[in-house]
This record gives C-alpha cells, sequence and structure tokens, in this order.
C-alpha cells in the first residue's frame, strides 16, 4: 500500500515533545447547504485541533453539525470556506479525484453501521483497502494478518461478516479503518449498535489501538459513559464550537 | 476487481436470472444465426464451392442460373477478355433421383451440374460421361459411392464416383459431372430446355489477380451487353430468397441483441439501486467511481461469457444432433458461435453501461449520514 502522508516512523511511540503536527487543524470553516432565504449553516466558523495522538470525543445534540464535521474532516465533504489540515496537507480545495485519494491514504473511517461488505470475509474485508488502490499485494495482506491478530480475530479471519459477533464486525471495521496507517481515524457513534458493556469494551479497544499506534482519533457520540476514554471532549451546538475541551 | 469476481462466487444466486436469461438469448441467437447460415449454406453451396471468382449470366436471366443460356459466341467473346484458360462453362438441372433402397415414388430432389472447371475438394479432371460427385449432404438420403441412381422421368443413369462437401443449392443436394452429361440429362429429361452443343448455362471466369470488378465490367462491355457478369458473394446475393432470407434474420437477431442490452440495463440498474449503500462505504474508504464502475462491468462480462459459453455448448450439441441435408437447415459454424458471443458480450456491455451515471452520483458522505443534499 501507498505510504500514508502521515506515516510515522515508529508507530506507537510520538516524537518527543510532540515534533509531529496535528492531526487535523480546522479553521474559521462553514459548510452552508442551500441558498438564499433557505441558507442552512450546518457548521459556522469552526476551529478545531487535534492532537497527532489525540483522541477527540466530539458530542453535541442531534444535528448540531458532529457528522458534518466529522465528513469534511474526512474529505466525505469539501467546506464552504475556512480550511482544513489533516496530517499537513490542505484539503479545503481539494477535487474530487484529489479527496479520494486522500480518503484511500490518509484517514480511517468507522461508520455507524459498521458496513463491511458482506460478501467477505473478516480478513478480504481489510484488504478491501489495498484493492481499491494501487495494490501491494504481499505487504497488504501482511498488514491486515498483523491487524487481525492484535484485534484477536486472527481465528475468525475466515468468517463472513454473518458470522461474527457485533464486537467482531466492530473490531474488522476498526481493522479496516487502520489499514492504511492514517493519521486521523474518524469514528461515527462506533457504540450505537452495541449493548452498554460491549459498547464500553469496543471503545476501550479504541483507545488501545489509537495509542498503541499514535494515531489521531475523532469519536463522534451520543453516549457520555464512554466520553472518559478520550484524552478531550468537544461540545459542538449549532454547528459552533461551544467548548474545545481541555 | 476482485471484489466484483469474489461476489460473483460467493453469491451466484445473486446473478442466476440476469445469467439465465442471457443464457436463452444466447441460445436463441446462436439458433437464429444457425439456421441463417444452415438456410444459406443450403441455398449457397455450389457458388461458394466455384473456383473462379466471377460468373457470366446471359443479360436477359436476370441473373438467374435457371434461366440463363450463354452461346458459343458470347463465350469467344468473354474468353477474349478473360483469357481462353480462365474460362468454363456451368450448366444445372433440377431433377428427381431414384436411389436404391428408397421406394419408387421416393423420390430425391437433386440438382445435377454439368462443369468444366472443377469445384473446390474435387480433382480437376472432370469424371467421364454419366460419372457424378454427390453432395455428402445425399449420405443421409441413402447415396452411397459406386451406386447407380436415376435421374428425371427418363431414369438417366448416372454413377456415384465420390463425395464433397457443402455444395448444396436451392436447399438441394447436388450432382456434380461433366457438361457432357448434364446436356444428356436435360435433353432426356426436359427436352425443351435442352441445351445445344456448345451452348451453357453460365460462364466461371477466374480473374488470376486482376480487379473482379473491372474484369466483369470489361467482360459486359465485350460482349455488347448480351451478359451480365457478377462476383460469386453478388451471385449469391441475386440468388432467390437469400437476401430475403438473411434480412429477415438478421433483423430478428439485432431485436435479440436489443433484448439483451434491456435485460443487462434493467439488471445491473437494480443491483447497482441495492448497491448503493456499500458503493458508499467503499467510495468514502477512497475506491473511485472507475474502480467500482470497472467492476460492474466485469461481473456484466462474466456473465455474458457463461451464458454464451453454455449457449455455444447447446448450439454444438444441436449441430451434432441434426443431420446435415435434414429437414432443418442448421449449421454453428465456429464464426457463428464467434459472432454470437462478441454480440452478446457487446449487449453485455452496453446494458451495464447504464448504471454508470448511478455510480457516478453515489454520494460517500451519505455513508457516514451527512450529504450535499
Amino acid at each position: 500500500m501507498p505510504a500514508s502522508p502521515c506515516s510515522r516512523e515508529q508507530p506507537g511511540e510520538p516524537e518527543p515533545g510532540g515534533a509531529r503536527g496535528p492531526a487535523l487543524q480546522m479553521r474559521g470553516v462553514r459548510k452552508v447547504y442551500g441558498s438564499g432565504t433557505n441558507e442552512v449553516a450546518a457548521l459556522d466558523g469552526v476551529d478545531l485541533t487535534v492532537g497527532p495522538t489525540e483522541i477527540l470525543a466530539l458530542v453535541g445534540p442531534s444535528g448540531s453539525g458532529k457528522t458534518t464535521l466529522c465528513s469534511i474532516a474526512g474529505g466525505l465533504l469539501t467546506p464552504t470556506s475556512g480550511t482544513v489540515v489533516v496530517g499537513g496537507s490542505d484539503i479545503s480545495r481539494y477535487n474530487s479525484r484529489q479527496l479520494t485519494d486522500f480518503r484511500r491514504n490518509a484517514v480511517g473511517f468507522v461508520f455507524q453501521t459498521v458496513n463491511l461488505v458482506s460478501f467477505l470475509t473478516a480478513r478480504e474485508n481489510l484488504l478491501v483497502v489495498d484493492e481499491i488502490g494501487p495494490r501491494t499485494g504481499r505487504r497488504a495482506r501482511q498488514r491486515a494478518d498483523q491487524l487481525l491478530e492484535e484485534l484477536g480475530l486472527t481465528g475468525r479471519a475466515g468468517n463472513l461478516p454473518s458470522a461474527l459477533s457485533g464486537g467482531e464486525r466492530q473490531r474488522v471495521a476498526i481493522g479496516r479503518a487502520l489499514m492504511n496507517d492514517p493519521c486521523l481515524v474518524l469514528f461515527d457513534e462506533p457504540t450505537s449498535a452495541l449493548d452498554t458493556h460491549l459498547g464500553e469494551q469496543v471503545v476501550a479497544l479504541i483507545r488501545q489501538e489509537m495509542k498503541a499506534r499514535g494515531t489521531a482519533a475523532i469519536i463522534v457520540t451520543h453516549d457520555l459513559r464512554i466520553t472518559h476514554h478520550a484524552d478531550r471532549v468537544a461540545t459542538i451546538v449549532d454547528g459552533r464550537i461551544a467548548d474545545a475541551g481541555t | 476487481m476482485r471484489i466484483a469476481l469474489r461476489e460473483l462466487r460467493r453469491r451466484p444466486g445473486r446473478f442466476a436470472v440476469a445469467t439465465s436469461i442471457l443464457t436463452l438469448i444466447s441460445i436463441l441467437l446462436i439458433v437464429l444465426g444457425g439456421l441463417l447460415d444452415g438456410l444459406t449454406a443450403s441455398n449457397t453451396g455450389a457458388l461458394r464451392s466455384q473456383r473462379g471468382e466471377l460468373i457470366v449470366y446471359s443479360a436477359d436471366a436476370e441473373s438467374s442460373l435457371v434461366r440463363s443460356r450463354i452461346t458459343t459466341a458470347i463465350r469467344l467473346e468473354v474468353e477474349r477478355v478473360a483469357g481462353r484458360g480462365n474460362v468454363s462453362g456451368l450448366g444445372s438441372v433440377q431433377v428427381g433421383a431414384r436411389v436404391p433402397g428408397r421406394g419408387p415414388r421416393d423420390l430425391v430432389p437433386v440438382v445435377l451440374f454439368g462443369y468444366q472447371l472443377a469445384p473446390r475438394q474435387l480433382p480437376e479432371v472432370v469424371p467421364a460421361r454419366d460419372e457424378v460427385y454427390a453432395d455428402s449432404s445425399l449420405v443421409a438420403r441413402g447415396v452411397r459411392r459406386g451406386m447407380i441412381v436415376r435421374l428425371g422421368q427418363a431414369r438417366s443413369a448416372v454413377r456415384i464416383v465420390g463425395f464433397l462437401d457443402d455444395s448444396r443449392f436451392s436447399g438441394q443436394g447436388t450432382l456434380w459431372g461433366s457438361l457432357a452429361t448434364w446436356r444428356s440429362v436435360i435433353a432426356a429429361n426436359r427436352p425443351s430446355e435442352r441445351a445445344g452443343a456448345g451452348v451453357e448455362q453460365a460462364l466461371v471466369v477466374r480473374t488470376a489477380g486482376r480487379s473482379a470488378s473491372r474484369e466483369a465490367a470489361a467482360i459486359d462491355r465485350a460482349t455488347a451487353g448480351a451478359t451480365r457478369t457478377l462476383t460469386i458473394e453478388q451471385a449469391i446475393q441475386a440468388l432467390p430468397g437469400v437476401s430475403a432470407q438473411q434480412t429477415t434474420f438478421n433483423q430478428i437477431i439485432w431485436v435479440t441483441i436489443a433484448v439483451g442490452v434491456l435485460v443487462v440495463a434493467l439488471f445491473f440498474a437494480l443491483i447497482t439501486v441495492e448497491r448503493v449503500a456499500l458503493y458508499g462505504v467503499l467510495k468514502a474508504i477512497g475506491a473511485s467511481s472507475r474502480t467500482l464502475f470497472a467492476g460492474v462491468v466485469l461481473q456484466a462480462l462474466v456473465v455474458a461469457l457463461i451464458a454464451s459459453a453454455i449457449g455455444a455448448a447447446a448450439g454444438i450439441a444441436l449441430d451434432l444432433m441434426i443431420p446435415v441435408g435434414g429437414a432443418i437447415p442448421f449449421s454453428a459454424s465456429a464464426a457463428r458461435l464467434v459472432t454470437s458471443t462478441v454480440y452478446l458480450v457487446a449487449a453485455a456491455l452496453v446494458g451495464c453501461s447504464f448504471s454508470l451515471r448511478r455510480v457516478l452520483r453515489v454520494d460517500p458522505a451519505a455513508a457516514i449520514g451527512a450529504g450535499d443534499a
């Protein structure tokens, strides 16, 4: 697989003194839907920085702009104005093709509904990340096997998603998000489909995996019971960061 | 691409309906094409087996071998243009043949050709009088080497000295002998159509590397319009019904291909709608529309090739089951099988291309629950 733009020399060992730049920097980001009198600002002047190894929990009421912020940080949407820098690259003005490359190489996503490919095994779901871009073959297979081992899924590598438990599916999704060695992983309500106990386990695993790799993460959640696993909790209300946390 | 192939392998049921319909379309294409080829072959073999490039009819015959008569004087004019060694006479007569072992009223319709220039597969030396080669389709009617067959009401006896393939004419098996044999049979059985000494029905001309169209024009000029000279292909198209048959069958084939395009378009349109969420996720993690559409094309290609392979196998089985020269003129040639496969694959590619717009429109932001709308 192509090297991630934010690849670390030694994963899991952040540079002393925080020499590596922030994983995400948003400055004055606005995202407006519609026009004229129908104009709705989903994000309105958002300033947010996420450190290179930081885990940020993003909370806020429904419709506050959490998902829009996450989508802009992950290159799924482009901002109407403002700048977005991920892993040192300003993606604010990237065209569609550049955003596709950016998503493939620099960020990882874990979606609310997991969204594994149902006809691929756990291992193949990880390898999808390699197969949709310039293929690296053996390197990708080695990385997939390593991730599956680290996530405790070696014995389940050949199983289809339908044969996996909810927690195992979520772990496969985390493995897929880490396949491209991203500088930032975006989790969209990762515990919404899990019970309290399993949700707790999954978020603990997320923290463990992110910290082990020195990878930054934003966890979008409604569930305040899991925010203690984050380094910082930011609150967004009506498209503005009401509390950036400390 | 691998994802698309894995889906085909692991979810074969999903593609079963489309594959089944395309298989039926493939079989229909091959059957229609095979019938067309069989009909064409059974009507045109005698002309296609000629070694010459041009055929000369009398102008008043309207390109019909049966009506045409070439006199000695006209032949001399043609020889002056084409060279004497390149011009040979041809005659034909349709008669009923009494074949030993068949009932006295169970006549086998045949066309007896008299020739000077041997058709392909036959030795250059013309057989002796009352000796003929037979088209191999007549074997199914009981004709055997060495057998005496009696032709027409006059029961003119000819002896079978060998066989040649694919030389049928007007849907009938053919016999090939000397012009003298032809003259004697036509004189005995069709006195009103008798051809005098030196008179032939048509001339077969070898162009010896010269331009066939220029040579044909030169011949017709030299005979002052008394002849109409055609290339073999033109002569085939001028045969009664051949052109109409080909047009009709080809129209049915094109309609069948259009149905194939529609089936694939509908199938992949439905399957793409089902996959919107999956495509959204794949785009979100970095798949390009081109990669996703390439997967759709690959699946359409594989489905079409599987359908074509089954269709081709059915066509070959049908070809083996149906006897040559039997009641059903069917021929599954390699060219027809390849052409039908190419048509079906092209139909599949065109059909699946209608899904391109839908693939392009899948918004990756939808995977995470955000979108521009």
